[in-house]
Parts: structure tokens; sequence; C-alpha cells
């Protein structure tokens, strides 16, 4: 096996770079591809009609030459839909962009036309015998989700994540924070706390909305009690603070340091506008 | 050690946000020409973003700047890794007189092959028809079975070849299915090239049954003037599509190859689009040569002429596949 690629799962495509660097895209699984290839197909088949319609228009002029031009150009659209899109968008169809998958080199690698052609002509193999029953099979066998396309040209489909702003402001405590009253304290907490116990209470404050309220609640007085147990602030510092407020406001101390707290409160416009990332940023690969 | 976020977003996003407009440039155009001191900064700014990704990851876990880097240093990736020739720019003339002739050459025993089982295919048809005629209902489709060849010859020659003949339309739809069954036969490679082998075989006794029919009824000549003028590109094309599947099914197997079958696959993919190009242009020929030529017969048009236009055809695309390109290989040679 290629060490440069190596599937760590059956939803994630590792890639390590020679530089020693790990990066995981997300796998495409059977059914947004196929819901892919739906859109794909229906854009095909407006296509082809809408030519039709015009051409034959036309028909009254010269119906051979139109006959001709129509056998023509439904080829081309079945046949270079899939070449032509996936090779101008860089591995992307109207379907796929519409789902937000991408087709990739499967070491991470720039896409070559030929690999777009292969991958798109092997289709005659993955449809058979109808409905791509071959590919779609193939798919589902492969830890990769590859059909046979895929694994003649060495490619795979990719989900590409939504890219929103990390926004800090919103996630760190506001401009006060009573466990900053105590830098000895703090200091402490940030010697205290392992990277892996600042991720999860980072993680579950970047999420709580995603958390029912009653999970939500009993998550957060859990890791509050962990937090307060590891280090523990004077009572006037933290007991009118709720659970939540609590663990925001030990994520701060925890990711920004003093210096740029004191320089965030003497500028903040400047801070937030350094800070975010503007809308281009989110853009994906 | 936990990473101070915010200070580490406003330190790194500049460069970050000049690496992002390079890679944008850099993809809008592969064509472009980079000086070398853009090319030393944008490497310098691949490590730096490969860095910052090592970093947050292990000291923050912050997951939207993590995938936001993840997905920046995979594009940088992309481009920096990719040691594949490229074609500055694609030069169709260039490619189909002398890149598709060499790679035919380059994969010559697989064409040998797919020679060798379709004449197995016309040897196995032409003995299905003599010893067993009721074999015609599966050897011989498109209703060959239906008629013997004489009544076929007095019909086309009585219609002065206009069933169908003459057309571009019909050119056009000989073309396209054509086409498609090269593509096919290309495909079937994935299958170990089993169904390659299988469709060649076929179209083999297709070929042997029905030629072997109308040379027993006497109808050679007819034959040979209906068939050869397409026939002569048509199906070396469809071998040659038959050898790209077989270079696929051979990659596949890969009996005795040192290299990890995506490495032979990634080698030989060029080779395969390259063989399937060539095959849609002679299909093209082939197709406008039927649709318009093949098809009318003598009085209008004597069988001695197709036959000769047939011949030539056949000769130049021999010389063609064996002789253009030639001197770049002797250039290469020489200079390795």
């Amino acid at each position: 096996m290629d060490p440069r690629s190596v599937p760590i799962m059956n939803s994630e495509l590792l890639i390590r770079t020679p530089e020693g660097i790990a990066f995981s895209l997300p796998l495409a699984g059977p059914l947004a591809r196929c819901l892919a290839w739906a859109i794909d197909s229906i854009l095909i088949i407006a296509l082809i009609l809408c030519t039709v319609l015009l051409l034959s228009l036309f028909g009254w002029a010269a119906p051979d030459f139109v006959q001709a031009l129509i056998a023509l150009a439904v080829f081309a659209v079945q046949i270079g839909y899939g070449i032509a899109m996936e090779w101008r968008w860089r591995g992307q169809t109207l379907g796929k962009r519409a789902l937000r998958l991408r087709v990739m080199d499967v070491q991470g690698l720039k896409l070559q036309f030929s690999q777009v052609v292969l991958r798109n002509l092997l289709r005659a193999v993955d449809f058979l015998p109808s409905f791509y029953l071959v590919g779609g099979a193939a798919c589902v066998l492969n830890r990769r989700y590859q059909r046979f396309g895929d694994l003649a040209a060495n490619t795979v489909v990719v989900s590409l994540p939504r890219l929103a702003q990390p926004d800090l402001d919103q996630l760190l405590a506001g401009q006060f924070n009573s466990l900053c009253e105590h830098p000895h304290l703090a200091a402490r907490l940030r010697q205290k706390t392992s990277p892996g116990e600042a991720a999860v209470v980072l993680n579950a404050l970047l999420r709580r909305e995603q958390l029912e309220p009653g999970a939500r609640i009993e998550l957060f007085a859990e890791l509050a009690r962990h937090f307060r147990a590891l280090v523990e602030f004077p009572p006037e510092s933290v007991e009118s603070v709720g659970d939540e407020q609590y663990l925001r406001n030990v994520v701060d101390v925890l990711y920004r340091s003093r210096a740029t707290r004191v320089f965030r409160l003497n500028q903040p416009t400047t801070l937030e506008t350094a800070v975010r990332f503007s809308s281009s940023d989110s853009r994906p690969a | 050690m936990i990473l101070d976020l915010e200070k580490f977003l406003a330190a790194e996003r500049p460069r970050w946000k000049e690496l992002e407009f390079q890679l944008t440039r850099i993809e809008s155009d592969g064509n472009r020409q980079v000086p070398l001191a853009e090319i030393r900064r944008f490497h310098y700014l691949y490590e730096r973003a490969s860095s910052d990704l090592a970093k947050i990851t292990t000291f923050a876990a912050e997951p939207e700047t993590r995938r936001y880097l993840e997905a920046l240093v995979s594009r940088a990736y992309a481009e920096i890794h990719e040691t594949r020739e490229r074609a500055h720019r694609f030069a169709p003339i260039h490619w189909f007189l002398v890149t598709f002739p060499r790679v035919f050459r380059r994969h010559l025993q697989a064409f040998l092959a797919t020679v060798f089982i379709t004449l197995a295919g016309v040897g196995f048809g032409a003995f299905a028809t003599a010893f067993d005629p009721d074999s015609r209902r599966v050897t011989m489709p498109f209703g060959h079975d239906q008629t013997t060849p004489s009544d076929r010859v007095q019909r086309e020659v009585s219609s002065g070849g206009a069933a169908g003949g003459g057309s571009v339309g019909f050119s056009t739809q000989l073309m396209t299915h054509n086409t498609q069954v090269s593509i096919l036969t290309m495909a079937l490679g994935m299958t170990c090239g089993v169904g390659t082998l299988i469709s060649l075989f076929y179209n083999g006794v297709i070929l042997g049954a029905i030629g072997f029919d109308y040379i027993q009824d006497g109808q050679g000549r007819f034959l040979a003037g209906w068939l050869l003028p397409h026939g002569s590109i048509e199906i070396p094309a469809i071998l040659i599509a038959g050898q790209a599947g077989l270079v696929l099914g051979v990659t596949i197997l890969g009996r005795g190859a040192a290299v990890p079958l995506r490495a032979r696959l990634r080698a030989v993919t060029p080779d395969l689009v390259t063989l399937i190009g060539g095959v849609a242009i002679l299909l093209i020929w082939a197709g406008l040569v039927e649709g318009l030529f093949s098809q009318y017969h003598e009085p209008m048009l004597p069988y001695s002429v197709k036959i000769a236009f047939g011949l030539v055809e056949l000769t130049a695309l021999v010389w063609f596949l064996t002789w253009f390109g030639r001197r770049r290989d002797q250039r290469e040679t020489n200079g390795s």
C-alpha cells in the first residue's frame, strides 16, 4: 500500500505528506453520490431535450443534417458532460457541486485530464446491467467508496466540509471574565489542563446548539464539575456563574493569553477584523 | 501546552491568505510561467501552513480552523507534489499523428492478442455456419439470419443503396454507436480483460458467420465491396479499443509486476485515454465512409473501386500506425 494515502476509516482518507503532516478528506458515501448522479441525470436529460427541440425547429430545412446534429449532440452530452464539467470545475459536476462533492486523486495529487476521461468512460461498465448496479455494488463494497471508474483512474469522491469562520468572540467569554481576576489560579488552570481536556470543552461549546436542552445542561454540568475540581477559584468569583458561562470563562483562559486579552480590551475592532475569516476564506478547496 | 488561538490566528492568517491567493492563481492558469522566487515563496507558505496545521491539531483542536487549514494544505500539496508529466497545451494534431501511433506500438502485443482472438472468433463463426445452419439465429444479428445473401444483394442493388445509405444522419448514428461499442470494449478490461476478450471473440464470430454465408452464396465480391471501405478502418479501430481493454486487464492482473496496482494504473491511464481517443477519430472516418460511400453498389459504384478504396485505406492505416512518430522514438532511444 502506498504510504502516502491510508484509509483510516470507512468515511475518511488520510493523506500523509512527505513533510510529516497528515490531513483527512471525508469520503462521499454511496447515497450522496447517487443523489449527485440523479441531479446530473436530470440535467443531462433536460439538456438533451432542449437540444433536440431547438434543432428540430430547423428540421424542415435539412432533415438529414438536423438528424445528424441531434445524434451528435445527444452523444456529446452523454459522454462529454461529466468529462467537461469535471475538468472545467476541477472534479465537480453540477450535481456534485450541489451536494458539495468533488472528485480527487486518491493520493491527494492534482487531478489529471486522463483520469477525468477514464473515470467517465468506465461508466460504461459501472452502469451495467442498468442504473449503475455494478458501479453501485463496487462502491458499497469498496472501503473508499470507489466504483470501477474510480479504481481504474485512481480517484475518489470526497465531501467538502462547510468552512465557517471560527467565531472566537461568540465562543469565548465576553468583556469580563471573573476567573481572570485571579491570574495565579488562571495560570494554574492552564498548567493543569491537558490539550485533550481543552479540546473537549472547546468542542462542547462549539456544538452546543446541536445538543438537546437536557443533554446540554447535563454535559455542561459535568464538564464544569470537572474543571471546578481541577482548580478551585474563590467562591465569590464563580458562585453566581452558571455552568456554561463558567466553561466559556475556562476556554477564554485556556485559549486566549493575557496579553491578547488586554490588547483586545483596548482594540476590539482591530482584533475582531484580524481574527475573523472573510466570507471568501470559507470557500472550500 | 495549549495554543493561544486568537494570537495564533492573527499572526498566521496573512500568510494563509497569501497562500490562498497564490493557489487561486496557479489553479486558474496551470500553464503560467512562475518565477523561481515566487515558487520558493509558495513552497515556504505551504510548509508554514502545514506547520500551522500540525500545531492546531496538536495544541488546539479547534475544528473550524483545522478544517480550513486542511483544505488549504491539501490544495497546496496537490500543486507541489504532482510530479506527473503534464502537456503544456493540448495539441490535437501532434497527439493524433505522433502520440497515438507511438502508444499503439508500445502496446503492440496486446493488439496482436486482439487480432488473434478476433480471428479465432471468425474461424468459429465460419465453422458454425458451415456445419450447423441453425446457429445462424445466434451468430447473425441485424436480420441477416432472416434472408439469404443473394436476396439481400438483389435488394441492395435494386435500391441503389438507398436503404439508409448516402445519409449524413445515418453516418452519425453509425459513428456514435461504434464509439459506444468501442468504449464498452475498453471498459470491459476492468474484468481483468475477460469481458474484452469475450466481446472481441463474439465480434469475430459475427464477422466469420456473415462472411462465410456470403462467400458460400457466391457473394464474396459484393461483401468485399460492401465491407472494405469502412471495415478496413472500423474493424482495426474496434481491435485498438480491445487493445486498450487488454492493456487495462493486464495492468490489473499485474503478473510479475514489482509495483503496486495503483502505481501501475497511474502509469497506464494516459495510454488508455490516447488509445480510445484515437479510436474515436478512426470511427468518425469509418462512419462517414460507411454512411456516404459503402452503401452505394453497382452499377452506381463499381465493386472494384470500393475494394481498391478499402485496400488503400487499410494500407494507409498500417503505414500510419507503423511509421508515424518513429523519429521521436529514435530520438528518445538515442537520448537514453
